[in-house]
């Protein structure tokens, strides 16, 4: 195979200068979506454990819709569907009117989907806090909100850093998918300077890196995290 | 103080209680006994409402338990509890385990609450320890921890859920006495446990119970010296002579 490797056109002003903007809006478009996402997460996964029995069937809908449909559909749903589906002046301020449509669409199509997803962690995290510690709790006259906000929460979000963990990797890295839309994230970036310069390799190579140097910065963050909230013999090794 | 009526209860289709009748006068300790799956641990937790009935009434210091708008959370805050696992908030230390619903249920400013808290613990022995997480320490200490928990709402009754089975037998004498110190004090115990030296010590009155029904509910002496049912001599027997 003939290939002509040239990695410095990476530091070409004009490439890099795309590759820093397109890292920027990955980085935009996953923290945006992730702070939706556990919000959102938080108040259905919290749902589905509530004794109110309407209130636990319209989150585990929820979780079903967005967890069994795959992202790029529903990033393709919000983009193209949703405007026509609406009020025809809603409709037409969404395609017209609205700042930065790609990435408003993108951050609220990938934070949807990551919230199903993280609901389902926070779920579980409730579920294995012992079901004594909610009887004391009761005992002690705590209302049932107060119950969760100091007793259930603290607990199960303790206990599933770990899984939030890969999730958070996850959100940078589904991030991608709002190419489809047309955001000129790091994916598009990347593709964009294999179109202009056909450095296919080196491109995709310097979009690979920034993922992984993503991932890693998201790693250890996640894993202070988890140390620092660790409680003192109770899951896990001592911290 | 406590007045149990009439109360059945039901887990589907599956009687646990059985037309039970009983009281508690301010400042007895009543212990309440019987073989496993007897019901004698549901029949305390439905005093403070953990475990709804379906049938009789129950009322604490003449508020109904049993009403259909009973306000539980006020109630509640009122009577103490202690559990076989202690249950104890594991991500809180044991400052915080004492102060969390005095502050949170019954408005305690926060130097009160630690006030409180530290008068109780150093009550209990475990002075030493406030700034210790619950799984730092033995099921004695974490036992001994939990009694003061439920004491810092300064209740009028407390309720024990057969406190001293989840304990290694050299616990159980520390967690005894402190329950014994509590008994001589006045305060409204019903206890539920196997203890029966613990009985005869400090019990104005003994329940038996089996399959869901009160058998014999009689003065201590009087149930140990005397039992009238085949099924608490029975029981009498095995307990104590294993």
């Amino acid at each position: 195979m003939e290939y002509n490797w040239n990695w410095s056109i990476l530091f070409e002003e004009q490439y890099l200068n795309w590759l820093i903007s397109g890292f920027g809006w990955t980085v935009s478009v996953a923290l945006s979506a992730w702070c939706i996402a556990i919000v959102i997460g938080a108040l259905v996964g919290v749902g589905k454990t509530v004794p109110n029995k309407v209130i636990r069937g319209i989150c585990a809908t929820y979780v079903e819709i967005f967890r069994n449909v795959p992202l790029l559909v529903q990033m393709f749903i919000w983009y193209f569907a949703v405007p026509e589906m609406l009020p025809d002046d809603w409709g037409r301020w969404m395609k017209r009117d609205m700042p930065n449509p790609e990435f408003v669409t993108a951050v609220v199509a990938l934070g949807l989907y990551t919230a199903s997803r993280i609901a389902e962690q926070v779920r579980a995290g409730i579920e294995t806090v012992p079901p004594g510690l909610t009887a004391a709790a009761t005992a002690h006259g705590l209302s049932v909100g107060q119950t969760y906000r100091y007793v259930l929460l603290p607990i199960s979000f303790r206990m599933i850093v770990p899984p939030l963990t890969s999730e958070f990797l996850t959100v940078f890295k589904n991030s991608s998918l709002a190419l489809t839309i047309g955001l000129l994230e790091l994916t598009a970036q990347s593709q964009q300077i294999a179109e202009y310069t056909f450095q296919g390799f080196e491109a995709f190579t310097a979009a690979t890196v920034i993922y992984v140097c993503i991932a890693l910065v998201a790693t250890v963050l996640m894993q202070l995290l988890e140390k620092y909230t660790r409680i003192p013999g109770y899951v896990g090794k001592e911290g | 103080m406590i007045s149990i009526e009439n109360i059945s209860k039901w887990y589907s289709d599956f009687r646990v209680l059985t037309d039970c009748t009983t009281s508690v006068k301010k400042g007895e300790v009543v212990v309440v006994c019987g073989p496993s799956g007897s019901g004698k641990s549901t029949l305390i937790k439905c005093v403070n409402g953990l475990e709804p009935v379906q049938e009789g009434r129950i009322t604490v210091d003449g508020d109904e338990v049993t009403a259909k708008h009973a306000n539980l959370t006020a109630l509640r805050s009122r009577i103490g509890m202690v559990f076989q696992h202690f249950e104890l908030y594991p991500h809180m230390s044991v400052l915080e385990n004492l102060c969390l619903a005095q502050e949170k249920v019954l408005g305690r400013s926060r130097s009160e609450a630690v006030a409180r808290a530290e008068k109780l613990l150093a009550r209990v022995g475990m002075a030493d320890h406030v700034k210790k997480y619950p799984s730092q320490l033995s099921g004695g200490q974490q036992q001994r921890i939990a009694i003061a928990r439920s004491l810092a709402m300064d209740p009028i009754a407390m309720l024990f859920d057969e406190p001293t089975s989840a304990l290694d037998p050299e616990m159980i004498k520390e967690v005894l006495d402190v329950m014994v110190e509590l008994a001589q004090e006045g305060m409204t115990m019903m206890v539920v446990t196997h203890e029966m030296g613990f009985a005869r010590k400090v019990a104005d009155r003994v329940i038996f119970m089996d399959e869901g029904a009160i058998i014999e509910d009689r003065p201590t002496t009087e149930f140990f010296d005397n039992p009238v049912s085949e099924r608490a001599k029975d029981f009498l027997s095995k307990i104590l002579n294993h």
